[in-house]
């Protein structure tokens, strides 16, 4: 039996429901809440009990309009090189610096999107990261916390 | 009220806000244009931006931004036929068409006279009925304000879904739930957080709107990279001709402009209905008001079918600040950003904004007509300009968004779990969106969540844990009948679809 991906995508979801509602019952409340109208369980109950009402609808009634999607137009490959490169950006940002990371995540992201020509992608990633700094620490005042720019004495 | 305007006018037109109104037009023009980046994502790009500014200078900059971006978007639907943002789609109809005659740079001025018009008469539609509906909510109590709730996020349901009534509400269920994650407000025992103290705090606002609207629409943007049906075309963009309009051309917008304008803002007031729907019923609308030799015109680039929906969907997006403004409610997925930039600056809108912060509630009035003015000296002469920013290859342009978004968390907490958590929920966000789940549905909810839980709990309190809460008063009820039958509506459209 074929599931379509949106019954698919549902199953997940009513999993989802069932697992909220599970930790929504063991939500630890105080002793006196226990049984008032209304405590720190009551609204997400009713959430877990709508999230799997929903998606059990949608599971079980036929579908009157199927969104297809044709795979072999999506580029994978694009796209996980960019969340790799974001999630390493993501890694290392607290331990190089903003100014750093940012300018090298940009760069790395121009090149895995096939762009080549190398003065433009310096320029829109490195002086582009400086000006961006300079305009919210400069001149909005705005806090970028950047602990390598600190150490080597270029930010306050 | 006129004291209230002289307020709103001092603050609005204050130099710093005059360069906020033209610096929002400005980038909300140039973020709206690019095809798949509309308004929510504009406004969310601008919120880390506004942290350093007064919460008018901020508020006023995101309208600016709101306005740009759907002038923006009716920009690429006239020269490219892809609509920036769906409240244009309609604008594509006989603009497109009038851009393939050679007739861009008007095509292009047309859609800039109607959505000022049309920016223009609901902005005086709101200056009336927003202080008027301010006294009349004063009213509402929480079981009131609940039923409101429940039926602003069925409407946004059953408008946002494409047929996909029940797709629409898991969303509204998934925003509910993520809004739940975190200290509970009253008892501040700790929920969902799995010992994490990253989420302690909850999920912040801004994460969810980085992540489901600027994060997200960049990766479906690469992901359908290669399908040819959505392949940016490429036109010429220096050759968009004169954007003089005549004077037959003008007496057709000025018979278009007033019925649309009217439409518009009705239909903006509405909960969950806003741009889209105005512009399509305008459109509707029109086609049915001029003669046969006009209607013949529909399709094929006419000025009734272009000024229709430019001005409905301008005095839509004027509408929607209504129920925003006065009840604190917001009726749309936009509108529910500016909420939460609203409460990220220690501001609850609603009645009382009116009393409380009149300079916060007429400024923005205000600095929505000075939006339009200058969308219309700054923009129009600008366009053959900022028509080139279509041209900007998406090598540059998806970086740029990642980073603005990663920026955006990262100045608010200065912490990787956030952009970690960000990245996650993204790349869930672009598969739900490949398989037609709404986005707007779970943004409007998760702003609401915190407000809806409250209003629960004090309504249950009030009537000792019975549901009578639900229909001791007439408003409730009103509300909650006009809910189901929506509900209803969209269960008989699906039958007769099947039929």
């Amino acid at each position: 039996m074929r599931i379509s991906p949106t019954k698919f995508i549902s199953l997940l979801f009513l999993v989802l429901s069932v697992f909220y509602l599970y930790t929504a019952y063991n939500i630890q409340v105080f002793a006196f809440d226990e049984n008032a109208p209304f405590n720190a369980r009551t609204f997400p109950i009713y959430l877990g009990w709508a999230g799997i009402i929903l998606s059990s609808l949608k599971i079980i009634l036929p579908e009157k309009i199927t969104t297809e999607v044709n795979h072999k137009h999506l580029d994978y490959k694009s796209i996980i090189y960019l969340i790799i490169i974001s999630l390493i950006y993501a890694a290392v940002i607290l331990k190089i610096g903003y100014f750093i990371s940012t300018s090298l995540f940009l760069f790395a992201s121009y090149y895995f999107l096939g762009e080549r020509r190398w003065g433009l992608m310096f320029v829109l990633s490195f002086p582009f990261v400086a000006a961006f700094m300079y305009l919210l620490h400069g001149l909005l005042n705005i806090y970028l916390r950047d602990p390598f720019l600190k150490y080597i004495g270029v930010m306050g | 009220m006129i004291e209230g305007i002289l307020i709103g006018l001092s603050t609005a037109l204050s130099l710093t806000n005059i360069l906020m109104v033209m610096v929002g037009c400005f980038a909300g023009t140039i973020i709206g244009m690019l095809p798949g980046l509309g308004p929510m994502t504009a406004i969310a790009l601008m919120i880390p931006i506004t942290y350093g500014f007064d919460p008018s200078t901020g508020l006023i900059l995101m309208a600016g931004v709101y306005y740009g971006a759907v002038f923006g978007g009716s920009t690429s639907s006239i020269l490219l036929n892809a609509p920036g943002i769906p409240g244009t789609v309609a604008t594509a109809f006989d603009g497109y068409p009038m851009a393939q005659q050679g007739k861009a740079g008007k095509a292009l001025a047309i859609a800039a006279y109607s959505s000022f018009a049309g920016g223009t008469i609901s902005a005086v539609f709101l200056l009336v009925a927003a202080p008027s509906l301010s006294k009349v909510s004063l009213a509402f109590r929480s079981p009131d304000y609940f039923a409101l709730m429940i039926l602003g996020l069925t409407a946004i349901s059953a408008f946002s879904s494409k047929g996909q009534f029940l797709k629409a509400m898991m969303m509204v269920v998934l925003g509910l739930m993520l809004a739940t994650v975190g200290q509970d407000s009253l008892s501040d025992i700790t929920r969902f957080t799995f010992n994490n103290m990253n989420l302690t705090d909850g999920i912040s606002f801004v994460l969810i709107v980085m992540a489901t609207f600027a994060m997200s629409e960049a990766l479906t943007i690469i992901f359908r990279g290669k399908d040819p049906n959505r392949a940016a075309k490429q036109i010429s963009l220096t050759e968009l001709g004169s954007i003089k309009v005549n004077k037959e051309e003008t007496i057709k917008m000025a018979k278009t402009i007033p019925r649309s304008s009217i439409l518009g803002f009705l239909i903006g007031v509405l909960p969950g209905a806003g741009a889209t729907i105005a512009s399509f019923l305008a459109y509707g609308m029109e086609r049915n008001y001029v003669n046969e030799e006009e209607k013949q015109k529909f399709g094929k680039g006419s000025v009734h079918g272009l000024s229709a929906p430019e001005t409905a969907n301008n005095a839509a997006c004027s509408g929607s600040f209504v129920p925003l403004l006065t009840l604190g409610i917001p009726g749309s997925g936009t509108t529910a950003v500016m909420l939460g930039a609203l409460l990220g600056f220690g501001i609850q809108p609603g009645p009382r904004l009116y009393q409380t912060n009149p300079e916060i509630f007429w400024s923005v009035i205000m600095s929505m007509y000075i939006g339009m003015v200058v969308l219309l000296i700054l923009n129009l002469p600008l366009i053959p300009y900022i028509a080139r920013i279509l041209a900007v290859p998406r090598n540059y342009l998806i970086p740029l968004i990642l980073f603005f978004s990663v920026t955006g968390i990262y100045l608010m907490s200065f912490n990787n779990f956030d952009i970690f958590l960000m990245i996650g929920i993204a790349v869930i966000a672009t598969f739900l969106r490949l398989y037609d789940f709404p986005m707007p549905p779970l943004i409007l909810a998760f702003v609401l969540g915190g407000l809806m839980e409250e209003t629960l709990r004090r309504s249950l309190l009030i009537s000792d844990g019975s549901p009578n809460f639900l229909w001791d008063r007439p408003i409730t009820l009103i509300i909650l009948l006009i809910t189901i039958t929506i509900v209803g509506w969209q269960i008989f459209s699906t039958f007769r679809k099947k039929n």
